[in-house]
């Protein structure tokens, strides 16, 4: 059931007349939800101005949260979402304090004394309007939240993949948890990068953190030695645990002629041997 | 007592990962040696990406395996793709229809103590396996 105009109207006069008290219940319930994790003063100021963006939308007689006279309570409600989910709140958290606005009304018009079945019928559908805007606000939580995951897993793909510098000559690029074509991408990128800047003629690819090797990441390693080759550099492969080893060999995987070791260490003191420096 | 088998459904590479990882907690709760562990996972992670990559996505069913005498890991990898036309070959070391090594399915056969394929060209692929403990 959508808002009439009429209503709207007779809505947008109550939510004026009695700003200040609907603003303080409505401040109260949200308050109890979020159990003081956020300031009266701050919750104070948000529900004034969401009550003034709701106001606005029914004196433009807003019929539902998509017209042009919500697009004000539109904005101010993504921007409550967003700093709420930035803040750590749940969706429910979020999306409870817009419900609580259905409370307070009801207790501003309880305190008016009108009961007749216009009254009623008003409410109900001022009621579905204020579900929309939950439903809303929920909507961009979850929208604020993916985006944050999708930051997280690119600070996660810089993060995971450093290239060290292990002996003058020698690069070493450890890798740690799952192999994706993306990390796989950033690795070589590196890697080769590496080898560019440093002159090394040495790589030593360290597998040891991670967990499964499958055909996909034995392909993703070795494009990543032929494309260091290329460049006139060597590349070793260290940290192939037993149960590793014995995977790679039921699965049928060929390393042809890359060196691969157990340790790091291994593999670094098979570099030294062959350029013919000291190292213990 | 028996647990039920988890499912999982596999439309996106995080999904492969979530298979790998739920395949590697059922392993170590049933108590399969390292080796084992990494061979089924290893095994789980080649055939659900060639559910998803080949079979356009389908699910994956994890659940315990138990013949009276040995306990183990069964995993059902169901798809509704286009099927395998030609087994022989599909098994075939190093024959890939993508950009593959070739050495999945045929690797993950090797992997595990039982492997079973249904397939028929249009009506998807089902491939069971098990995996027991020693």
């Amino acid at each position: 059931m959508t808002l009439s105009a009429d209503e709207a109207a007779r809505f947008a006069v109550v939510l004026e007349d009695h700003q200040e008290a609907l603003v303080t219940a409505w401040t109260e319930r949200v308050a109890s939800t979020l159990r003081g994790r956020l300031s009266h003063t701050e919750l104070l100021r948000q529900n004034t101005e969401l009550r003034r963006g709701f106001q606005q939308a029914l004196a433009g007689s807003a019929q539902d949260l998509s017209g042009e006279p919500a697009a004000e309570l539109r904005a101010q409600l993504a921007e409550l979402s967003s700093t709420r989910a930035r803040q750590g709140f749940s969706a429910t958290e979020t999306a409870v304090s817009i419900f609580a606005f259905k409370d307070a009304v009801l207790a501003t018009l309880d305190a008016q004394g009108t009961t007749d079945a216009t009254t009623l019928r008003d409410y109900v559908a001022l009621s579905s309007f204020v579900d929309e805007a939950a439903l809303f606000t929920f909507d961009s939580y979850v929208r604020v939240r993916e985006e944050l995951i999708a930051d997280q897993a690119e600070q996660l793909l810089e993060l995971s993949t450093p290239v060290v510098k292990l002996w003058e000559g020698v690069v070493a690029v450890p890798l740690v948890g799952t192999l994706d074509s993306a990390r796989a991408q950033v690795v070589m990128e590196r890697l080769l990068q590496t080898l560019v800047d440093t002159g090394s003629p040495y790589a030593i690819i360290d597998i040891t953190g991670v967990p499964a090797v499958d055909t996909q990441v034995a392909q993703h390693i070795l494009k990543t030695v032929v494309a260091a080759r290329l460049m006139g550099a060597d590349c070793i492969i260290s940290g192939i645990r037993p149960q590793i080893a014995q995977t790679i060999v039921a699965l049928g995987i060929e390393f042809g002629d890359i060196a691969t070791k157990s340790s790091l260490a291994d593999a670094l003191r098979y570099v030294l041997a062959r350029t013919g420096k000291k190292g213990r | 007592m028996s647990e039920p088998a988890q499912r999982i459904e596999v439309v996106s590479d995080q999904d492969v990962v979530r298979v790998r990882q739920l395949v590697r907690t059922l392993a170590v709760a049933v108590k399969l040696s390292l080796v084992d562990q990494t061979k089924l996972v290893t095994a789980a992670s080649e055939l659900a990406r060639n559910t998803l990559v080949y079979g356009g996505g389908g699910t994956v069913e994890v659940g315990p395996a138990d013949n009276g005498r040995r306990k183990g890991i069964r995993i059902v990898f169901s798809d509704q793709g286009p099927g395998i036309a030609d087994l022989d070959l599909a098994f075939t070391d190093g024959y890939t229809s993508g950009g593959g090594l070739g050495l999945g399915l045929s690797g993950a056969r090797r992997l595990v103590d039982e492997f079973d394929i249904v397939t028929a060209v249009g009506e998807g692929t089902t491939i069971t396996v098990t995996k027991w403990c020693r």
